[in-house]
């Protein structure tokens, strides 16, 4: 079918709106109204992927428009794998978190679902568009529903880190509109196919360097590479954990695709490494993420903290590959989206089940969780084990292509960074075990709100979600050198 | 110096909207009021909008309907005599981007008044610090 392209964006857009009349009518059913809307883009983007490897690039016109006058949806390797990855992880997120809305905020569930489905449509958006400005539609409706699931957190703290990231998000959009428009000055088009062909062969032009830097820099601070990162770590961290959990691995991992797709489709290998020779220089701004992110993240206390700004330090990764100019490199930071985005959903799968149950997750909260949550626990631990980047898990393989591309380019600097932050890594994870393992809880919880009660495993939905993606980073491990063969290496040729 | 006066009202819708552009930023980062960095803001965004309206206006030329394009004796369709709509279109997009954002920004302000009592920055830093 050729409309499993439009499909996937449609399904869940169509039942955000739906679940959002359902509140006024039958507030129960707008859950199972979501989880079919995204149950179909899963399957779309099934779809889409098997026929993108089968015979190459998909395009989808919207209305019968040809492209240069419409907005069309193109699809490569890139694209679908992204697009699987992004439905697939809302998915699952949506059903683990069934119980933990009725506990976050019973209130208004029908709402929420509403707004979460609103803003995975804004993600899957944002990955399949082959249109500039599309695109920064799609990237308002993401940021305009994540601003409001953050407020809905922490009732102190949200509204305020909600605002905070508002004020920055809306100077990365801004930025990012203004270089779309000197584009369209420049070429008097939108379409990402078409402007690469118009600007081929006008390297000297200032117009296209202002939109260069200008589109760049916008999305550098939407994705929070280390200077532009302050907003962060506070809006992750108030967010309700059922938030926290979709977008920590999406949000900066869909960023991180749009400015791979700036980079390699609209404005080319060529123009950014051979005329602007750039490369050097943001490696190094990499470097500086990766290092500022482990040691700010050393200083935290409370644990869901602790992990954002961890996601600070893996967007150094992602973004120093991306710019060595090498394939190596590249391979390593396309593998790393996947990777780094299982991972983070690991992580935060493990923290959300912790908060069910204890509610509080500051690393001194958690003593002696081994023996109360063995399951979560696990998780926890096969997914720090690939943060850290132990060979079977998946982290390591997208660090090795990290390390081999800045060992090509004779980038050791970059290469010093990875390796500190990895020992980083492991220093913060085995101090959060330790105090799990070793230290006995029985004092911890008395003067919490519901007293010595015993901590018992979090829900069996949550726990089996938690147990397959932890178990899916040792299969992405495993099949690590197909992905690379089949997705990665033919789209990069 | 002649030179630069001539650039400068030759391209003055870049300059403004430059201006324009630097008066929100300046409201955004330097004042401590949160609904005056809202306004800030909103001028911010505003400019953008300025910006692209002035990139598709044309000297002289007339809003984009065809005149008489229904009739065989129509005239011909001269694209000077038309300003570019599609920017003009694109920023129906983003007004209606801006203002949603404008507005929820708002009703944060007035969550955090009722949690807090004050909407200025510094009071809130300490408010926070205490607890």
């Amino acid at each position: 079918m050729e409309h499993y392209a439009a499909l996937i964006v449609v399904a869940p857009f169509i039942t955000a709106l739906f679940a959002g009349l359902f509140v006024w009518i039958e507030e129960r059913l707008s859950y199972p109204i979501v989880l079919a809307g995204l149950a179909v883009s899963v399957y779309s983007a099934i779809q889409v992927l098997i026929q993108v490897m089968a015979v190459g690039t998909l395009q989808y016109k919207f209305a019968g428009w040809p492209p240069p006058i419409g907005i069309e949806y193109r699809i490569d390797l890139l694209n679908a794998m992204v697009l699987c990855l992004v439905s697939g992880i809302a998915f699952l997120n949506l059903i683990a978190s069934y119980r933990s809305v009725q506990q976050e905020i019973s209130d208004r569930t029908g709402s929420y679902f509403t707004v979460y489905n609103l803003f995975v449509t804004g993600l899957l958006g944002v990955t399949i568009t082959g249109d500039l400005f599309n695109l920064y539609v799609l990237i308002e409706i993401t940021s305009l529903t994540s601003y409001a699931q953050i407020a809905l957190g922490d009732k102190d703290r949200g509204p305020l880190a909600s605002l905070n990231y508002i004020f920055i998000g809306v100077i990365g959009a801004s930025f990012y509109l203004l270089g779309v428009g000197y584009l369209y000055m420049y070429t008097g088009s939108l379409n990402m196919a078409d402007v690469a062909v118009l600007i081929k062969g006008s390297q000297g032009s200032s117009t296209v360097l202002t939109a260069f830097i200008l589109c760049i820099l916008g999305i550098w601070i939407k994705m929070a590479l280390f200077p532009f990162h302050v907003w962060l770590p506070n809006a992750y961290t108030y967010s309700p954990v059922i938030f926290s959990r979709v977008v920590a691995p999406l949000m900066t991992k869909v960023m991180v695709y749009v400015m791979i797709r700036l980079m390699i489709t609209v404005f080319g290998y060529d123009y950014i490494f051979n005329t602007l020779h750039l490369s050097e220089a943001v490696v190094w701004l990499a470097t500086l993420a990766i290092l500022a992110g482990g040691v700010m993240a050393l200083a935290q206390k409370n644990l869901k903290k602790m992990l954002t700004y961890i996601i600070v330090c893996e967007i150094g990764y992602m973004v120093g590959g991306a710019w060595m100019g090498n394939q190596l490199g590249m391979t390593g930071a396309i593998l790393h989206i996947l990777n780094d985005a299982l991972m983070t959903f690991a992580l935060f799968l493990a923290v959300g089940n912790m908060v069910y149950r204890i509610e509080k997750v500051d690393i001194t909260d958690l003593k002696g969780l081994f023996g109360k949550m063995p399951w979560t626990m696990g998780g926890f631990v096969l997914a720090a084990l690939s943060i850290i980047g132990v060979p079977p898990t998946c982290g390591f393989f997208s660090k090795w292509y990290l390390i081999l591309g800045a060992m090509e380019k004779g980038a050791y600097h970059f290469v010093a960074a990875l390796v500190i932050s990895s020992l980083i890594c492991a220093v913060l994870f085995f101090k959060v075990f330790e105090i799990c393992f070793f230290e006995s809880g029985s004092h911890g919880h008395e003067h919490s709100s519901h007293g010595p009660v015993a901590i018992e495993e979090a829900p069996v939905s949550m726990l089996i979600i938690s147990g397959l993606v932890s178990l899916s980073l040792i299969v992405a491990g495993v099949y690590s050198g197909t992905i690379v063969n089949t997705i990665i290496l033919p789209f990069l040729k | 110096m002649s030179d630069v006066l001539s650039l400068i009202v030759a391209k003055y819708n870049y300059w403004l909207y430059v201006i324009l552009m630097m008066i929100g930023l300046y409201g955004m980062i330097a004042k401590n009021n949160l609904v005056k960095k809202i306004v800030g803001m909103n001028i911010f965004q505003t400019a953008i909008i300025l910006f692209y309206v002035s990139i598709g206006y044309k000297t002289d030329a007339t809003i984009p309907i065809l005149k008489n394009a229904h009739d065989a004796h129509g005239a011909a369709i001269h694209a000077a005599d038309y300003i570019n709509p599609l920017t003009s279109c694109l920023m129906l997009t983003a007004i209606v981007v801006s203002v949603a954002t404008f507005g929820y920004a708002m009703a944060l302000a007035v969550r955090i008044y009722q949690r807090y009592q004050t909407l200025e920055e510094d009071e809130l830093r300490m408010r926070l610090s205490e607890e």
